[in-house]
């Protein structure tokens, strides 16, 4: 099982090129024999699932680039065209725009499995925070595709998330103008979104490749935690885990498959169905529903609020919390390796911090909820709470909680909790038996 | 090197002054050349010629009955054009201005009292108010309410309550008779 054993290839042409460039050697090694904890669960499917939604989204992407026309007077027909004209343009355009969905739900589950079994520790804080980068490039991504089409919700998102760097003093304004090449979002501004989301799927999938050039130096953590003490602990990448892996592809293929072809607007919003008007914003402006915690952390500062009063008014305006807090919401999550205090990885091992975790996606999920809700009571007031717990939870909670919380016992390996101490070398396939 | 060598107190170390010297030209020659190139390729964003010549705009008052309202673009933007009765210009005058999160008097900005013009776009995050045609919500203040995120204007376009920093911006305008006014 050991990842150096050079491979010897019968196929003579094989031989020649891996001699000279290589390649076949090292998919051999990361990807055949590359050891990975024998106890891993379904959790640990989503990265390999988010890396088939990159790919989907850069091939449909760079297909229908072929059939749109960023022009603010041709692009919304563009897009009924390739609904309508173009051969499998529906299907192209929905895999992409549901795929978009996919990506965020497949991301936010990778992480939430990151931060649950304490991935994010050491030795693994930079690969953690690759993948917040990951997530901030795909935050800006999916942003300006969704300006592409044109409509309304395109135009007003695209208002009002580029008047977020106003905020910033002094040079805020001529920030904005600069983003916009003008003095509204206008044809320049849809150039150059169309411009930049071309350009950085192919950043993401360059943060990607360190982002697993840093998970194959440091190799996965597993389910309890603690680190692998020897061959006894894995089973090779190849058949075990492209094994695996295809499963999890499979239950997920058919659910995206679902959005695209019963409910393929489901998530987006009707408003995008009509095109783009300067003059007239929309009842109620929503970002696409993976944006929606992070919109309400930015609505729960206003200028009545008793916690901006007591403790910000004095130094900056509502609107520049509002964007710093929700800009600081990822830059926590950043921190996480140094906030989180306890040495125990998993939270199976840590009676407390576990209710910690699970409350904080509960926070999440309802701040998403009220991030499409309208900017009025009671939302206003269940979004500052949630706001604060979210960050009270990550700044405060987690580095008290490392403190004072006694972790469970750790078991002595990983193979000790399946095989009850007395495994040999059969245990290997009964470990697959994993539950939770 | 052999001049070097024979210098006094010259070891096998390197003189260092000349050799950094060096390499401090180098490397300023460098970030100075970036420089001069990363410039134009951020100018470039900024907007273009032919949208910074984009033209005034010239406004025909004399259709707008007391109490309405007109919205005409400038430079991409709505910029609105109310015609105030008596009841909204002494509200908007009666407000005790030290009382405002922007204070600003209701005669600065405002050139003929019954004509308030201001770029109609939330100094929150850039929507568009809604107020401008009857049977819109005007907000608590009787002007402006913007539905994104519940910023109140009043009869000045002042922000009176929610998220915005700053009241509504009056352009640069002149009239150009009694009837008329140019914007920009």
């Amino acid at each position: 099982m050991s990842s150096h054993s050079a491979p010897s290839f019968k196929n003579p042409v094989v031989r020649w090129v891996d001699s000279r460039l290589p390649v076949f050697s090292y998919m051999h090694a990361e990807y055949g024999t590359f050891p990975m904890p024998k106890n891993l669960n379904y959790f640990w499917n989503f990265g390999a699932l988010a890396m088939v939604v990159l790919i989907t989204m850069i091939l449909t992407g760079i297909m229908l680039a072929m059939q749109y026309t960023a022009h603010i007077d041709l692009a919304f027909d563009s897009v009924e065209r390739i609904m309508r004209d173009v051969n499998f343009g529906w299907l192209l355009r929905y895999v992409h725009m549901n795929g978009a969905s996919m990506f965020f739900i497949v991301v936010y589950i990778h992480m939430f499995r990151g931060l649950y079994y304490g991935s994010f520790k050491q030795p693994r804080e930079l690969l953690w925070i690759l993948g917040v980068v990951i997530l901030v490039l795909m935050m800006g991504t999916a942003f300006m595709g969704y300006v592409l089409p044109w409509g309304q919700m395109s135009f007003w998102g695209a208002t009002v998330i580029t008047n977020l760097f106003s905020a910033i003093p002094l040079v805020g304004d001529s920030i904005v103008t600069w983003l916009w090449g003008g003095f509204s979002v206008d044809n320049p501004t849809l150039n150059r979104f169309f411009a930049l989301h071309y350009l950085f799927p192919f950043l993401i999938l360059g943060v990607v490749m360190l982002h697993v050039v840093a998970l194959h130096v440091t190799k996965s953590n597993n389910p309890t935690g603690i680190d692998v003490r020897g061959p006894q602990d894995t089973v090779p990448f190849h058949p075990y885990f492209t094994a695996k892996d295809s499963v999890g592809l499979g239950v997920f293929l058919l659910i995206f498959a679902f959005f695209v072809f019963f409910a393929p607007n489901y998530m987006g919003h009707p408003d995008n169905y009509i095109q783009a008007d300067p003059l007239v914003t929309p009842a109620h402006i929503v970002p696409e529903w993976y944006f929606l915690p992070y919109y309400a952390i930015l609505r729960s500062f206003t200028d009545d609020w008793w916690f901006f009063s007591w403790f910000l008014s004095w130094i900056m305006d509502a609107k520049l919390a509002g964007v710093l807090a929700m800009f600081g919401s990822l830059i926590v999550l950043a921190l996480l390796p140094w906030l989180d205090t306890s040495k125990v990885r998993s939270n199976r091992y840590r009676p407390m911090n576990k209710w910690l975790v699970i409350a904080l996606v509960i926070d999440f999920i309802i701040l998403g909820w009220v991030g499409g809700k309208p900017a009025e009571e009671p939302y206003v007031a269940i979004a500052q709470w949630s706001t604060l717990f979210y960050f009270f939870a990550l700044l405060v909670l987690t580095p008290l909680i490392g403190w004072i919380e006694r972790p469970r016992p750790l078991p002595a390996s990983i193979s000790e909790p399946v095989l009850k101490g007395g495994g040999s070398a059969a245990g290997a396939t009964t470990a697959k038996m994993e539950k939770s | 090197m052999m001049a070097e060598a024979t210098q006094p107190g010259g070891t096998e170390e390197e003189k260092p002054g000349r050799r950094d010297f060096l390499n401090y030209l180098v490397v300023a020659t460098g970030a100075v050349g970036a420089g001069a190139f990363l410039w134009p390729v951020i100018h470039s964003m900024n907007p273009s010629r032919d949208v910074l010549a984009l033209a005034s705009s010239e406004v025909d008052l004399s259709p707008i009955e007391v109490g309405q309202a007109i919205t005409i673009t400038w430079r991409g933007k709505p910029v609105f054009i109310r015609h105030r009765t008596e009841d909204e210009i002494s509200t908007a005058r009666s407000v005790d201005v030290a009382s405002l999160p922007d204070p600003q008097t209701d005669e600065e900005r405002v050139q003929e009292a019954p004509w308030l013009v201001m770029v109609g776009v939330c100094t929150h995050l850039g929507c568009v108010p809604l107020g401008q045609k009857q049977g819109e919500p005007k907000g608590e203040f009787g002007g402006w309410f913007c539905p994104c995120h519940g910023s109140h204007y009043d009869t000045s376009g002042r922000i009176r309550k929610g998220p915005a920093p700053e009241n509504l911006p009056v352009p640069g305008y002149e009239f150009t008779s009694e009837t008329s006014v140019l914007i920009g």
